[in-house]
């Protein structure tokens, strides 16, 4: 259990290193965004938003830095993230809390077929070194440098198009309500398989690299050569020796590379318009949209600590040497 | 000696680059940003890219943009790999709070997604240019290689060379920089050339979503440029394959190079070419093993 607890103790400082970052980021924004974005709405906006904005940049030239912070922080909390510049006048909050879902479905998913598929794949592949299996490491180097947003440009290029299967944009089919009829969800289904593809192929090959390393380094070691000496199965010695113990670095790996995998897969969510957390990143940037952007980093950060936090538990569960010190 | 094919191709690649990058944009057919009246034409004899919606060679785009991503792939590598041979040697020498700050330091680094991170900060910034995208870069991407030059060093301070030198009486420094540092050379080399390429990579990811040195070229933006004018729509294939192909091969050569490390560092990862063919029980061959544990 104090494996546990630490890890946790660890993500916390982490969320708390990012709300920082957040806090001092906008303050380096040349001129008054706010001002600027009061004087676009022409009087719109009522004074306690225009407040909540100062306080989310830091214009509040009365304050010391440490009272500034400290409001900042009580914001937060309260899950006011401020207002959104180009979607006004809803705040952040809402904004993201549409596009939380797609992402996390989207993401989420593939992320965890491409660990499973590549995990499994190179274990394969590390298993029979030497052999034709060697052949599909240039391939996966060529394909892991390739960035996720253009192969998702080659695939819309390639598989789309009029009378195609798969749409080119969107999450689901323009004039359908969400809810849960089989119509929406099969909809939603065939709008995701080409983006989640496109993770899917960038993401398997970095995982079948990594297994495959740790598995031609473990299957050198005596306890395997032991395991062949006693006669056991080569599938076993396979599984249950060489790949049980090569999995674990590949789970601490995983929480790692959770944080460049989702970079990647923002982009992905751009090029085929899907109406994620990337997309919003996306239309953030071009107009400017601080208070979005902010939200949007700091969502992103707590799912990824999230996501490790469940990372660390699989862990707990594969390795007992874990539980023994506890 | 058995020379490492893989890390040779590697090696000639980026030389090619880092050729082109110096040259490219004097060797350009045409002036990148020129606009002419062969609208979006496809590749021929005079335009071997084919041309932009504005008339533009792509050629010369794709060329004059190798300059700006192997300018900031590099300066962002060396200032990561600074910092992360500064925090990860120190954190695995010293002991104590100082080197369990510096390591979750470099854990909170590690564990906060860095693109996002990289993109609201060169947003916030006043002006973004090569040097200062590339800058940001490497100040928030040390923290991998610190982390395994950590553990490296940790490993190695117990060794009985270093006691040894530390019995005689030499000064931390001395140990650091003559005892350690030399075994570090294969990692350090190892974790540079990995975060060029993780520079590379997020340098054209912010250029195609719109935050790139104002005026210049890279392939990241040629794509921005390409997506959206709807390059794809009206079937402008020429626009995006050979910035995409570029990026893919420069991200090729880098990975081969790091493999040649690797298996420097760590010789079970060698392929052994007697082994071809024949399909041997892995693991079989324990004198073997002991030689090279």
């Amino acid at each position: 259990m104090s494996y546990l607890l630490k890890r946790l103790a660890f993500y916390l400082l982490t969320a708390w290193a990012a709300v920082t970052i957040n806090f001092f980021v906008p303050r380096m924004i040349p001129g008054d965004p706010v001002q600027a974005l009061i004087t676009k709405q022409r009087g719109q906006m009522t004074s306690e938003a225009v407040r909540s904005l100062y306080v989310l940049f830091g214009l509040d030239k009365n304050e010391s830095l440490a009272s500034q912070y400290f409001s900042y922080l009580g914001q937060l909390l309260r899950g006011d993230l401020g207002m959104s510049f180009t979607f006004f006048p809803s705040p952040v909050s809402d904004v993201i809390s549409d596009g939380l879902p797609w992402t996390v479905g989207l993401v989420g998913i593939t992320t965890v077929i491409g660990f499973l598929l590549g995990t499994a794949a190179g274990a394969v592949v590390g298993w029979r070194r030497g052999t034709w299996a060697d052949s599909l490491i240039p391939v996966t180097t060529f394909v892991s440098s390739i960035p996720y947003f253009w192969l998702g440009l080659v695939a819309i290029a390639v598989l789309t198009g009029p009378g195609s299967f798969f749409p080119a944009s969107g999450a689901y089919e323009i004039g359908l309500v969400p809810n849960w009829d089989w119509q929406f969800i099969g909809s939603t289904v065939q709008h995701g398989l080409l983006p989640g593809f496109t993770i899917l192929v960038s993401s398997v090959s970095g995982w079948i690299l990594s297994m495959r390393n740790m598995m031609v380094t473990v299957s050198s070691d005596d306890y395997v050569t032991v395991a062949h000496a006693k006669g056991l199965p080569e599938r076993r010695v396979m599984l249950a020796y060489a790949a049980r113990n090569a999995l674990l670095p590949n789970v601490s790996g995983f929480a790692l590379a959770l944080g460049f995998i989702v970079g990647g897969t923002l982009l992905v969510e751009i090029v085929f318009s899907y109406p994620g957390l990337g997309l919003q990143l996306f239309q953030a940037v071009g107009a400017k949209d601080y208070p979005l952007l902010q939200g949007i980093f700091l969502v992103i950060t707590l799912s990824v600590l999230l996501a490790n936090l469940l990372a660390d538990v699989a862990y707990l569960a594969l390795d007992p040497r874990t539980r023994r010190e506890a | 000696m058995r020379t490492n094919a893989k890390a040779l191709t590697g090696v000639i690649m980026l030389v090619v680059f880092v050729l082109l990058a110096v040259i490219g944009p004097w060797i350009a057919p045409f002036d990148p940003s020129m606009r002419s009246n062969a609208l979006l034409q496809p590749p021929s004899s005079m335009h071997w890219f084919g041309t932009t919606h504005l008339g533009q060679d792509i050629f010369s785009q794709v060329l004059a943009g190798t300059r700006s991503v192997v300018f900031v792939g590099a300066v962002a590598g060396v200032v990561a790999t600074v910092l992360s041979v500064l925090v990860g040697i120190t954190a695995g020498y010293l002991s104590g709070t100082a080197s369990e700050g510096l390591s979750a330091l470099s854990n909170v680094f590690l564990v906060i997604p860095a693109l996002p991170l990289i993109i609201i900060i060169t947003s916030s910034l006043p002006e973004t240019s090569n040097l200062t995208i590339a800058l940001v870069i490497g100040l928030t991407s040390w923290a991998w290689n610190a982390r395994v030059l950590r553990a490296q060093t940790l490993s190695l301070r117990r060794r009985d060379y270093v006691e040894a030198a530390r019995a005689n009486g030499e000064s931390t420094w001395r140990i650091i920089l003559f005892e350690i540092l030399p075994n570090l050379y294969a990692v350090i080399a190892s974790g540079f050339v990995g975060t060029v390429l993780f520079a590379v990579i997020s340098e054209i990811t912010l250029a195609f979503i719109g935050v790139s040195d104002a005026g210049g070229w890279n392939w990241g933006t040629v794509l921005y440029w390409a997506q959206s004018q709807q390059a794809l729509a009206q079937g402008a294939w020429w626009w995006f394959v050979p910035a995409g192909l570029a990026i893919a091969l420069l991200g090729t050569s880098l990975s081969l190079v790091n493999f040649g490390i690797d298996e420097y560092v760590n010789p079970r990862l060698r392929t052994r070419f007697s082994m071809r063919g024949v399909r041997m029980r892995v693991g079989f061959t324990p004198v073997l093993a002991k030689e090279t544990s």
